[in-house]
């Protein structure tokens, strides 16, 4: 399976990155590499091999239902480029 | 053109824990602007979200309510979109392997028919924060206070063929999560928040039309106005030559229509993939057993067992099983005045009505079932008529006391002395004689007026049956 340039473009798009119209191609070879890969690990028969979900064989651990977090808004708030009345400001994303 | 609804609901009702899904923020409604928000829910870098067990529990509870198999084993996904109030720029869910598998529900149609809608599924994820775009000028404000509440999105299959019908299911799923506590179904809080997939084909065909989503619809009313509206729309575009194109559309109650949501050209493509931060989440039978062990009997099983034990009709013991608050009011009713019946018809008419006027929920009702169970039991014992009856709850709504009391002290006991009713009677004949000749030639009409009148001069309070009787025979002459 091979990406064209389009596709690259999508993904861009999709993970909110800046790619430079010159990048695309090589991008589009180096993620087709990767699917290549996959595609040869896709070929192997692993009809009696239950679907892997995480590398580790262990389950979720459950933890009690009980608040522990205390209030830290100033301090998180002291990171956040822009905050008022509480509330964390971004750029208006709606007109 | 005949034209066939099809509509299928997914439904996200927002969990009872007292904590978050993934950390230990409480989630209280109502408190100050991201101060229920920490480190996790902030997607800050290193944090790793732990599962709440009692966010499981719940979906587990749901699960057994709607006889669906609740997977051994579950994974969660990361859904992955951008927008402000997402701060890890993806939301934790369910996407393959949900918790909850394939269900059903039975809803119950004005006309009384019972009708089975199935359960796709049902699937833990978290909520997003709230976008506030009204309060600054150039800038969205982000609270994240409810960013990693607990919800459990409950999908249904398409089996919904009108307004009314998806309206059913959304109240019984309603129902369903009160009745076994899962959630508070607050809707004007968002703890019940519907959408709703709607499309049309001809009658006949088998294929689905192209659906249209209608987003976040929190009332019943508005679900079955928005889909009303949708279903319109769509027939319209498809007649007059268009095609319906699939997309996200919004209810505008002010306007009552749906209308675009967004114009993107590209579908959603939220690039689903197993979440690395949390393991498989695996489920065994004592699990199970613990979370459903004290499950309370579910509305289908008491509407049916009211329909069988007392002999309601299935629509009075589906209004009646409505909400277990009124079913058990309804049942000590029953059981304290030994009419079923009668309990059913006070509860769901005098009852309801006087809490609707007041804008009063049951529990702060000024009639307590005990209370109304002594009213019907003067009724049954022939002391008040049902019309005076009335008149007694009345003075028990105002808190006048119970039923004895208001009766014996506003002298409302029924006269059942035949005597002193022939003598009303005999003055009532004798002041109307034009009417009495009228009777006698044969104008039995004028019977009712008779009536009347020794109702009225008896205030209401001679028995009815033998005003009837004497009457007929002194009439007779």
């Amino acid at each position: 399976m091979s990406l064209d340039s389009s596709d690259v473009e999508k993904i861009a798009h999709l993970a909110r990155l800046a790619i430079a119209p010159e990048q695309t191609e090589r991008y589009a070879a180096d993620l087709s590499n990767i699917l290549d890969l996959v595609a040869q690990m896709d070929a192997v028969d692993t009809t009696d091999v239950e679907p892997m979900a995480h590398p580790l064989h262990m389950a979720q651990r459950l933890r009690a239902d009980a608040p522990s977090e205390p209030n830290q808004r100033d301090l998180f708030q002291g990171n956040a480029p822009l905050a008022e009345a509480g509330l964390y400001l971004v750029p208006k994303v709606i007109e | 053109m005949q034209w066939e609804t099809v509509i299928g609901l997914e439904i996200h009702t927002q969990l009872a824990t007292k904590s978050k899904i993934f950390s230990g923020a409480p989630t209280a409604f109502g408190a100050e602007p991201n101060t229920q928000a920490c480190a996790i829910d902030l997607g800050l870098p290193g944090v790793l979200p732990v599962l709440n067990a009692e966010a499981v529990r719940l979906a587990v509870r749901f699960g057994s309510a709607i006889q669906a198999e609740i997977a051994p084993r579950s994974v969660f996904a990361r859904k992955n979109y951008f927008y402000p109030d997402l701060p890890k720029g993806y939301q934790i869910s369910q996407y393959e392997l949900p918790v909850v598998g394939k269900g059903l529900v039975e809803i119950v149609l004005e006309d009384g028919t019972v009708k089975t809608i199935g359960v796709t599924r049902a699937h833990l994820e978290e909520d997003a924060g709230k976008s506030l775009h009204e309060e600054f000028q150039d800038f969205t404000g982000i609270d994240l206070n409810r960013a990693g509440t607990p919800l459990l999105e409950i999908v249904s299959e398409p089996d919904m063929r009108s307004p009314q019908d998806a309206v059913a299911y959304a109240k019984k799923i309603h129902q369903i999560v009160r009745y076994i506590g899962i959630s508070d179904g607050n809707m004007q809080e968002g703890s019940f928040r519907m959408d709703a997939n709607v499309s049309v084909r001809p009658v006949g065909q088998e294929a689905f039309g192209t659906r249209a989503e209608i987003k976040n619809v929190n009332s019943f009313r508005f679900l079955e106005k928005a889909i009303q509206f949708e279903v319109e729309r769509q027939i319209d575009l498809i007649e007059g030559g268009g095609t319906v194109v699939q997309e996200t559309r919004l209810y505008d109650a002010a306007k009552d229509e749906t209308r675009s949501m967004r114009t993107k050209e590209e579908a959603n493509d939220y690039r689903y993939f197993p979440d690395p931060d949390l393991l498989p989440l695996e489920i065994d039978a004592a699990f199970i057993k613990n979370a459903t062990a004290d499950l309370p009997e579910l509305p289908d099983a008491k509407r049916a067992r009211f329909h069988a034990e007392h002999g309601l009709s299935e629509y009075d013991a589906n209004l009646l099983t409505g909400s277990r608050e009124l079913a058990d009011y309804f049942e000590v009713v029953a059981k304290e005045s030994g009419e079923p019946k009668l309990a059913a018809n006070w509860v769901s008419g005098e009852l309801m009505a006087a809490l609707n006027k007041a804008e009063k929920e049951l529990a702060e009702s000024p009639v307590s079932a005990p209370l109304l169970a002594g009213l019907i039991k003067r009724i049954k014992d022939g002391t008040i008529s049902g019309k005076i009856a009335k008149q007694v709850f009345e003075a028990m709504w105002q808190g006048e006391g119970d039923a004895d009391q208001v009766i014996e002290s506003q002298g409302l006991k029924q006269i059942t002395d035949s005597g002193a009713i022939e003598t009303m009677i005999d003055e009532i004949i004798a002041a109307n004689s034009g009417q009495v000749e009228q009777y006698r030639a044969g104008k039995e009409k004028v019977f009712g007026f008779f009536v009347g009148q020794a109702m009225k001069a008896s205030k209401g309070k001679a028995n009815p049956q033998q005003v009837n009787e004497i009457l007929k025979r002194k009439l007779q002459g």
